[in-house]
């Protein structure tokens, strides 16, 4: 059964298709190589997404065992069943799983599928650079769980807030794995926000101003400029900690003039934007979703596009925050409180304008928008917490307790998590050709929403009844029994809802109802092409003329004409106003970006045991990345008779 | 040596951000109240009206033509509300902000004449407490439990041995870290006699959940009589078993770690023993102090609190009673 | 001139056919902003120009907490420092001139400027060793040294990765395959050397000299 697809007529009835010979030879030039070296060598960019996304999901659920391994541990007082050594790996494992290897990851690995398609380009701007970036995060995961596996995981926290991180207090190997993984995991990131600022800013269809730009896309743009300013002072952080533990260099060693604070400074101008990168991709995700089913625009573009770029500026001056309870100057923590309270202003306004959208539009509610309003639940409840921890004073009793944790809870899972899963929902039948079964999808939801209510709710009472944070155990005179026995009972409504999901997709791949390229009716670029998309992604490239364009009229010109068939090719489009400026030669499929990431790892995994490995291991990055560089002659050759000069 | 065979306190030690006991909790308390109030009301209006929106507007489905109104024309009505509902969070902002000035205002007013001075010094995973005062002879060291005198200011100056630590006893005040390398301080007040119980707050290692600390908060004369107590040395034990007790205790590992002033023992890499008597728990804050729990403790800690830094003394059963004995002498 | 400009004076635009709009008169390469790899090679500055900075705050803030800086007794010997900035500063003239030949198209004048560029990088990594050995602390002595040691480091690293780079595309435009893309290649790596130059000059200042005031 095929599911309708009414709006597609305006756009289709306007554009003329490719004949079949032009789609073949597209689908030719675009697609990935067969058998196992081409599984190594491809890069089309929807490809290495798609592993990206199940890679990260991966990653998610083995954090969600991990967290399930927690609330068996504390769901009684006194439990032995996980002593303090495992356990403290667990909770370090399960924070690092989620922060490093779920969160911000699964929001580029959405992007990097759905940009070229909302923009009506064909490919990324970097395929290969997007193709290391997939394998350097990957294995660097695999290296972090391995660690784990042979009871050499980290167990000084997500955060390894020095001394305790340090080489004095956590000799051994384990922090060093914890400390590299950061460098596979940022150095993923900073080259995924490179391809996607570039691809966002260079590579839009003719017509497509910035200011006709999906929202969606606006927080890709915002949360790749962020992710160059943040996560770099991670890096430098775990450098110097590697630095400190590898080779005896004093950064933070209060002994000969370092400072621990020096580490909490480093890591939280991180660690608070780091939240927003986590945070700002999913109100893409609701914009695009409230607009389809709500049928109408959202509401306010100029003020959610501020917004986001407010929100993204403000980011950088929260984190200190993060160490109200250290000796800093008071004053100076005010000025904290202030911009912390101040950022909640930009994402009232988002909360507002979608409201209003909702308000004034006709509903069509379906399982992506369920996900959807349980952020205006959870995420605004989780916003208020934040708000009480703004304050200097609260947070000396709130700060390092179970009220941040289900703080952190309400804010990532209702912020981003839940959206996430309504964009799964909402974009699974472009990625597959299939819808998820409605009747599951909610039950999923809603097994979701009330075990996540029933897990994270009490841990606010738990907070402010004096349980502190990373304990693995507590006394049972405390009366902390109770509470902690309902979180654990809603963990594991979550386990079962996140089972039903996995259960949804198994099934739904097989049987579930056909999607045509448009099942919900939506007005963006990606619902134009067939679902899934054909390797080439657009057979006729469109002229924009709107910020909705299945939804609105298409004067002339409607499509682009003489791109090339037989070489992968991108047209290059002016950055404020998409007008056409050039053609460009993608790269062929290579194994180089899956060879130079083995490569990279040799060497961060062998500098974990010697310095020495950054002199050697250099080598065969250098010869790797070089091959990947280096053009074939025959190639080259051949497409040099089209070339045409500027 | 249970809190419940004193009449002056009451049965359990409290934890409890929500029940001061002390005029920092409460000043944060009363903040606290005020904010719940504002931000509830604040989630219930958002949330009825998300549902509201949700409700009144008409079904449509996939088919359903969209209304691209909005993008030929400003939506003014629209944008007043949103733009009036803005002004009403920015408002409840600068509430807030008001709040948090007010009691940090409050807090930092602590008036601090006539206050106790109390060094605190963080380790893994006990707390080393030294009472400071104007003469050095009434300096007297202990560990893991204070006294305090009700209605006197504490002046806690907080510093690390090892890693971050963080000193909560949410019933009397918010915390503070104590860091190495630098030198914090904490100002409270107990309002109220009674046992009070923190804990370490900043996650410090293999036993940070086994790091508490308790706060015995007394009628001033109480309080002047335990000082007293605590400046004398250990005095010399009456009963023969006690000391053949002392002499254990000297002439084991126990010396390599652990003072007690009037003797030989004079190592500071472990709690003072000095008072041990006076104390209620072991294990900073974690076992009742009594016979059972103390020879568990010194025939294998590692058994209670897996990873503590004090290794298992195997004693024989006559040495290990002698020694208990003389514990107990440490009144 | 933008890209239509340029475009237009070429000859070289999109072309209305009706309902479509005919690109395939147009470059298959262009030059700076118009170019996926300016932006690309601007990212990558955004990238390390932050990490210097934080390390140089870095710097700043364990000097704030030291009461006697340096730690060790001298601070870093300046001849050394003072001729690889003066060397590294010469170095953009020929790197300048590489990238314009780039922008001209002029193969031969490429190849020339940079194999002067490559020259240039021999010296100026052959200091850099001198460099490290006269910055009187090491990277263990305390955190004056550990923090000092990092800023060469980081910059060190940038020097090497540029040199090779820079090899590499020099190798490649003598032996070919040659197109167009190239040349933005050369100009975009000569944009790179610009940034290592540059961020060279504060970093020098706070190695050789942040110490002495």
């Amino acid at each position: 059964m095929t599911a309708p697809d009414p709006r597609h007529d305006t756009l289709e009835r306007r554009m003329p298709r490719a004949d079949p010979a032009a789609a073949t030879a597209l689908e030719r030039t675009w697609r990935d190589p067969p058998g196992i070296i081409g599984w190594f060598a491809a890069i089309n960019h929807k490809t290495i997404s798609k592993r990206f996304m199940v890679t990260t999901i991966l990653f998610f659920l083995a954090g969600g065992v991990l967290a399930l391994l927690i609330r068996l541990q504390l769901a009684q007082p006194n439990a032995g069943i996980i002593g303090p050594d495992r356990y403290n790996q667990i909770f370090t494992m399960h924070g690092s799983t989620m922060m490093f290897l779920f969160a911000v990851p699964v929001m580029q690995a959405v992007a990097t599928y759905l940009i070229p398609l909302m923009i009506g380009a064909r490919s990324l701007a970097f395929p290969r650079l997007n193709a290391y970036a997939y394998w350097i995060f990957t294995m660097g995961g695999i290296m972090l769980y391995a660690a784990f596996f042979v009871d050499a995981g980290p167990d000084a926290g997500w955060f390894a807030y020095v001394p305790l991180s340090g080489p004095q207090y956590s000799p051994g190997k384990r922090v060093d794995f914890w400390a590299q993984m950061i460098t596979f995991t940022e150095l993923s990131g900073l080259m995924e926000a490179v391809v996607i600022i570039t691809t966002i800013l260079k590579l839009r269809a003719p017509g497509m101003s910035l200011n006709r730009m999906p929202l969606y896309v606006w927080t890709m743009l915002v949360t790749s400029f962020m992710v160059l300013f943040a996560m770099p002072s991670v890096m430098l952080a775990s450098t110097a900690l590697i630095t400190d533990r590898l080779v005896g260099t004093h950064f933070y060693n209060p002994g000969e003039g370092g400072d621990a604070l020096l580490w909490q400074h480093l890591f939280w101008f991180f660690g608070h934007p780091e939240v927003y990168l986590i945070f700002i991709p999913p109100l893409g995700f609701i914009s695009s979703i409230v607009a389809t089913f709500a049928r109408r625009p959202v509401v306010g573009y100029p003020a959610m596009v501020l917004a986001l770029v407010t929100t993204a500026f403000l980011a950088f001056g929260l984190w200190v925050h993060h160490m109200f309870a250290t000796n800093l100057p008071e004053l100076g923590k005010t000025f904290f409180t202030a911009a912390s309270l101040i950022i909640a202003v930009p994402s009232a306004v988002q909360i507002f304008c979608w409201i209003a959208t909702l308000g004034s539009g006709r509903l069509h509610v379906k399982t992506p928008l369920l996900f959807v309003l349980a952020f205006f639940f959870i995420l605004v409840l989780g916003g208020l917490t934040g708000l009480m921890l703004a304050s200097v004073s609260l947070d000396t009793q709130l700060h390092d307790t179970f009220f941040v944790v289900a703080h952190l809870h309400y804010v990532l899972l209702g912020g981003a998590v839940f959206p996430l899963f309504g964009a799964f929902y909402y974009w699974f039948p472009k990625f597959t050709g299939r819808l998820l079964n409605e009747r599951l999808g909610r039950w999923n939801f809603w097994l979701f929403f009330i075990g996540f209510n029933v897990t994270f709710f009490p841990m606010h009472l738990l907070g402010l009844w004096g349980m502190p944070r990373r304990v693995y155990t507590y006394p049972a005179e405390m009366g902390w029994g109770d509470m902690n026995l309902v979180a654990s009972i809603g963990a594991a409504t979550i386990a079962a809802s996140v089972l039903l999901f996995l259960v949804n997709v198994a099934r739904s791949l097989r049987v579930g109802a056909v999607a045509g390229p448009d099942p919900w009716g939506a007005g963006t670029l990606e619902w134009s092409v067939a679902s899934p998309p054909p390797m080439g992604n657009f057979e006729v490239i469109p002229v924009v003329h709107g910020r909705y364009p299945l939804w609105q009229p298409q004067p002339e010109p409607t499509h682009v004409e003489g791109m090339s068939n037989e070489w992968r090719e991108v047209l290059v489009t002016t950055v404020a106003d998409a007008e056409p400026d050039h053609r460009l030669w993608m790269p062929s499929s290579s194994v180089w970006p899956f060879l130079s990431a083995l490569a990279t790892t040799v060497l961060f995994v062998g500098s974990i045991f010697t310095p020495w490995a950054v002199v050697w291991a250099a080598v065969p990055v250098a010869v790797a990345t070089t091959i990947w560089f280096w053009p074939r002659r025959a190639v080259v050759r051949e497409r040099v008779r089209s070339e045409l000069r500027p | 040596m249970n809190a419940a065979m004193s009449s002056n306190e009451p049965a359990a030690a409290m934890q409890d951000a929500l029940r001061a006991a002390g005029t920092q909790a409460q000043h944060i308390g009363a903040l606290w109240n005020g904010t719940l109030v504002l931000c509830t009301l604040v989630f219930v209006a958002i949330v009825v009206a998300t549902i509201v929106a949700v409700w009144r507007a008409p079904r449509a489905d996939a088919a359903t033509r969209p209304d691209t109104t909005s993008l030929e024309g400003p939506e003014h009505r629209i944008w007043r509300r949103v733009g009036w509902a803005t002004g009403a969070a920015v408002a409840g902002l600068l509430v807030l902000l008001a709040g948090d000035v007010f009691t940090s205002r409050a807090l930092a007013r602590l008036p601090l004449r006539d206050a106790v001075n109390i060094e605190l010094v963080g380790h893994q995973w006990w707390w080393e407490a030294r009472y400071r005062d104007g003469d050095p002879s009434h300096e007297f060291t202990t560990a893991n439990e204070l006294t305090i005198p009700v209605g006197r200011p504490v002046i806690v100056t907080l510093r690390a041995n090892d890693v971050i630590h963080s000193l909560w006893v949410p019933s009397l005040s918010g915390k503070k870290d104590l860091i190495p390398g630098r030198t914090a301080t904490l100002r409270l007040r107990a309002d109220r006699a009674g046992t009070y119980r923190g804990q370490c707050a900043e996650f410090c290692g293999l036993e940070h959940a086994l790091m508490a600390l308790l706060v015995h908060a007394v009628p001033p004369a109480d309080y002047e009589a335990w000082a007293a107590r605590q400046r004398q040395p250990a005095s010399e034990p009456a009963d023969p078993v006690a000391r053949h007790g002392r002499d254990v205790f000297l002439g084991t590992s126990c010396v390599m770690c652990h003072t007690v002033s009037g003797t030989p023992a004079q190592a500071r890499t472990g709690p003072d023993l000095t008072h041990l008597a006076s104390r209620q728990t072991i294990a900073a804050g974690m076992f009742p102090n009594n016979r059972g729990y103390l020879a568990g403790w010194i025939g294998d800690p590692q058994a209670l609190k897996p990873g503590v830094n004090m290794p298992a003394n195997t004693l024989p059963p006559d040495d290990l009673q002698a020694l208990l004995a003389y514990l107990e002498t440490l009144r | 001139m933008n890209a239509l400009e340029q475009n237009r004076a070429a000859g070289k635009e999109a072309v209305r056919r009706g309902a479509a709009l005919d690109v395939s008169g147009m470059p298959t390469f262009a030059f700076s902003t118009r170019s996926p790899m300016w932006w690309g090679t601007m990212g990558l500055v955004a990238i390390e120009s932050t990490v210097f900075a934080l390390t140089i705050m870095a710097y700043f803030y364990l000097r704030s907490h030291a009461t006697v800086w340096p730690m060790s007794r001298f601070p870093p010997d300046l001849l050394w420092g003072n001729l690889n900035t003066a060397i590294l500063l010469a170095s953009m003239w020929p790197n300048h001139k590489a990238k314009q030949a780039a922008e001209r198209l002029d193969l031969h004048g490429v190849r020339l400027w940079m194999t002067v560029c490559m020259v240039f990088s021999l010296a100026f990594l052959a200091v850099r060793v001198f460099e490290f050995g006269a910055l009187n602390t090491r990277w263990d002595s305390d955190a004056y040294g550990s923090v000092v040691w990092m800023l060469l480091g980081l910059h060190t690293t940038h020097l090497v990765t540029d040199a090779y780079d820079s090899l590499v595309l020099t190798v490649l435009m003598f032996t070919g395959p040659h197109e167009g893309k190239r040349f933005v290649d050369v100009s975009e790596n000569a944009g790179y050397w610009y940034f290592v130059v540059l961020s060279w000059l504060p970093i020098y200042a706070v190695i050789y000299w942040g110490a002495r005031f």
